[in-house]
């Protein structure tokens, strides 16, 4: 029963992290209908930024709450300028093309930079330094609840929370929504749909970020193709929890963390990925929408 | 029109012939120099170079130079074979040193069987390896040796009869040493209360480790590489896990203590070497080659070391410096003083010697024991 507890903590914690990197795919599916690919490398470049930040700040020594502000920004930034770059020179120009032109693109996209990673910070795993103190909250038995699991979870909820705000509450929000309907429609009621456009790819990059220095503290290694694995699956839970869908993305993210945790636990390690994947399949086979998604007909 | 053909034809042979007659004797190497264990790659360079050098300097082979080309496999076993490939067909090199993981050699040691070029590797340790042909050689010990030297060590030293086992699925290497131990272990009465397995690139052990925590094992068996292991030790720490753990050679990277900080403390580890030993063989390497690189030398650049100077005295030994005659020498290779003990090559063209077993103790290495076979 300890053991069952332990590894629903790992399952959430795991899957917290998926849940950040899933809303990045599913905000720019909700507004573009396009995958964006290169989002986990934008994550990847994210823990790069924050590595050498650190180190050029000189903050491997001082770890804190107030480290962690900082680096966030740092790498919020950085990450902000990539995700407005990509969608400027790559995405942009093809926004009438064909939709497979674009998928393409995003997979280039997404192989340039991890390989252009490995040429710039060398292909072999770096340290990322000790952002915060991981310690003990509060423990059952030989349950321990750490610090660091406890920040992802709330990162990752408050980020969820935010964007729901951002999207439902605001005018911004509004704008996409419209965008998202219709940009063409949109822009004759006085939106900008490449503005709007644009500042998804903000918000989707900054997500990234975050995400990127909760997983750099709590597994310490990174490397220029960190991004696939977790990318691909956090891909995955956007479409099981239904992508376009905010809410979706943090369910089919715990599912997702929750589900692999058990396949290890109770089957075997070697089957992690292999289910990650069966599950896409079985949720295309049976709903295609995702758990929360809605299934529209598309218009020809 | 005429006589410029015959004349081309004439002098093309020539041609070809002066660059035949170079005054180096190429010699090629491939090696992880980037890549997610680059720094075993860089280690194995450094300690080759070094032993080129010093023949270089003190005039050569037989009046001739050492010339080495050294390509990058970015630890892919697919680059290595191709590394290989290239030495022999493009740079017609007449030895080659392989690199370091035994499924790259395994990839790329049946290229130089089938040029019958003579290949050494420094350090792969699977059995399988040399089985390739006879042009292949190591100057490492084999995996299930270290299997042994662990259980042995687990069960004489520190006198444990309860030890789980975690190993990476993907790779050869930590199999072959998990399946080791596991026999030897038994053997010896011990019991293995769980056997999981993770895969090399994970970066979550938590649900492995969780099972392995409700056993209660006295010792955790990890032969992997050491990106894995410094994350496993740090999550098995967080899950209030005390037993130490223990590996094989894989570990052996300064990258172990930096990725596991104080987790990786006090866990134990086989190894082909260690600086700590008063040997004096030992004690002027890692005097020259800190003199050298300013840095302290790894097993994998004592190997490295160790494989070149093995090749060179077969050089040296050899009577027309041809790929077959190399080979002849280096199957003949007996009692030699090498860094890491007195190599003799048996008849599978495998390393017989001892190894050491280090507990790790911040950056430094605390030596434990030697084990002979």
């Amino acid at each position: 029963m300890q053991d069952f507890i332990q590894h629903i903590i790992n399952g959430i914690s795991l899957g917290s992290i998926y849940a950040l990197i899933a809303l990045g795919y599913t905000m720019v599916y909700g507004i573009l209908k396009m995958i964006n690919f290169a989002h986990a490398d934008v994550y990847m470049i994210g823990a790069f930024v924050a590595y050498y930040a650190a180190r050029l700040m000189g903050l491997e020594t001082s770890p804190g709450v107030f480290t962690l502000i900082l680096l966030l920004v740092v790498a919020m930034f950085f990450c902000s300028l990539l995700g407005l770059t990509i969608e400027r020179f790559a995405y942009r120009p093809l926004r009438k093309a064909p939709k497979l032109n674009i998928l393409i693109t995003a997979i280039g996209v997404s192989l340039f930079l991890q390989y252009s990673a490995q040429v710039v910070f060398g292909a072999d795993p770096k340290v990322f330094p000790e952002v915060m103190n991981d310690f003990v909250l509060f423990s059952i038995g030989a349950i321990e609840i750490k610090s660091f699991d406890v920040t992802v979870l709330i990162v990752s909820v408050l980020a969820m929370l935010a964007l729901q705000f951002l999207i439902f509450k605001t005018k911004l929000g509004k704008a996409m929504r419209a965008v998202s309907a219709n940009s063409s429609v949109a822009s004759l009621m006085g939106v900008n749909p490449d503005k709007i456009i644009a500042f998804t790819f903000v918000v989707g990059s900054c997500l990234a970020a975050i995400g990127s220095i909760l997983v750099g503290m709590k597994y310490p290694k990174i490397d220029p193709l960190m991004g696939m694995m977790i990318g691909m699956k956090a891909f995955v839970a956007a479409v099981l929890g239904g992508i376009g869908n905010v809410g979706g993305a943090v369910l089919g993210a715990l599912i997702m963390g929750l589900s692999e945790e058990m396949v290890v636990a109770y089957i075997s390690s070697t089957y992690r990925d292999a289910f990650a994947f069966g599950i896409l399949i079985v949720i295309l086979i049976f709903r295609p929408a995702g758990i929360l998604g809605k299934y529209t007909v598309e218009k020809v | 029109m005429k006589r410029l053909l015959v004349s081309l034809l004439v002098v093309l042979p020539l041609l070809s012939g002066c660059t035949k007659k170079t005054n180096e004797i190429l010699i090629g190497e491939y090696d992880s120099l980037t890549g997610s264990d680059a720094t075993f790659g860089l280690s194995t360079n450094k300690g080759v170079r070094m032993a080129f050098d010093e023949v270089n300097d003190a005039g050569g082979i037989k009046g001739k130079k050492l010339s080495l080309i050294t390509l990058d496999d970015q630890g892919k076993n697919e680059e290595a074979a191709a590394a290989v490939t290239r030495l022999i067909t493009q740079n017609n090199v007449v030895a080659i040193i392989g690199g370091v993981a035994s499924g790259r050699s395994k990839a790329a040691a049946p290229i130089a069987q089938s040029h019958k070029i003579p290949f050494v590797s420094p350090a792969s340790t699977n059995p399988d390896v040399t089985k390739i042909g006879d042009h292949v050689f190591r100057v490492c010990f084999i995996d299930p040796f270290q299997g042994f030297v662990m259980a042995k060590f687990a069960t004489e030293n520190l006198k444990i009869k309860k030890v789980a086992i975690l190993r990476d699925v993907k790779n050869d290497y930590s199999v072959g040493l998990a399946d080791v131990f596991n026999t030897e272990f038994k053997k010896s009465g011990g019991e293995i209360v769980a056997d999981l397995s993770y895969q090399a690139g994970d970066i979550d052990f938590k649900a492995q480790l969780t099972q392995i925590r409700s056993k209660n094992p006295e010792a955790i068996y990890v032969p992997g590489y050491y990106t894995e292991v410094g994350l496993i030790a740090q999550q098995a720490r967080q899950l209030g896990i005390k037993a130490p753990l223990m590996g094989g050679d894989g570990w052996d990277s300064e990258k172990l203590f930096e990725i596991g900080k104080q987790a990786i403390n006090g866990s134990y580890y086989s190894n082909h070497y260690t600086t700590e030993s008063t040997d004096p063989a030992v004690t002027e390497f890692v005097k020259k080659f800190k003199a050298k690189y300013n840095e302290t030398p790894d097993a994998l650049a004592a190997l490295g070391y160790d494989a070149a100077k093995i090749l060179i005295a077969a050089l040296e030994r050899s009577a027309d410096l041809s790929s077959k005659s190399i080979r002849d020498e280096l199957a003949k290779t007996k009692d030699f003083g090498g860094v890491t003990g007195k190599i003799t090559l048996n008849e599978n063209r495998d390393a017989t010697k001892s190894a050491v077993v280090i507990q790790v103790d911040g950056n430094a290495r605390k030596y434990m024991t030697t084990i002979t076979p």
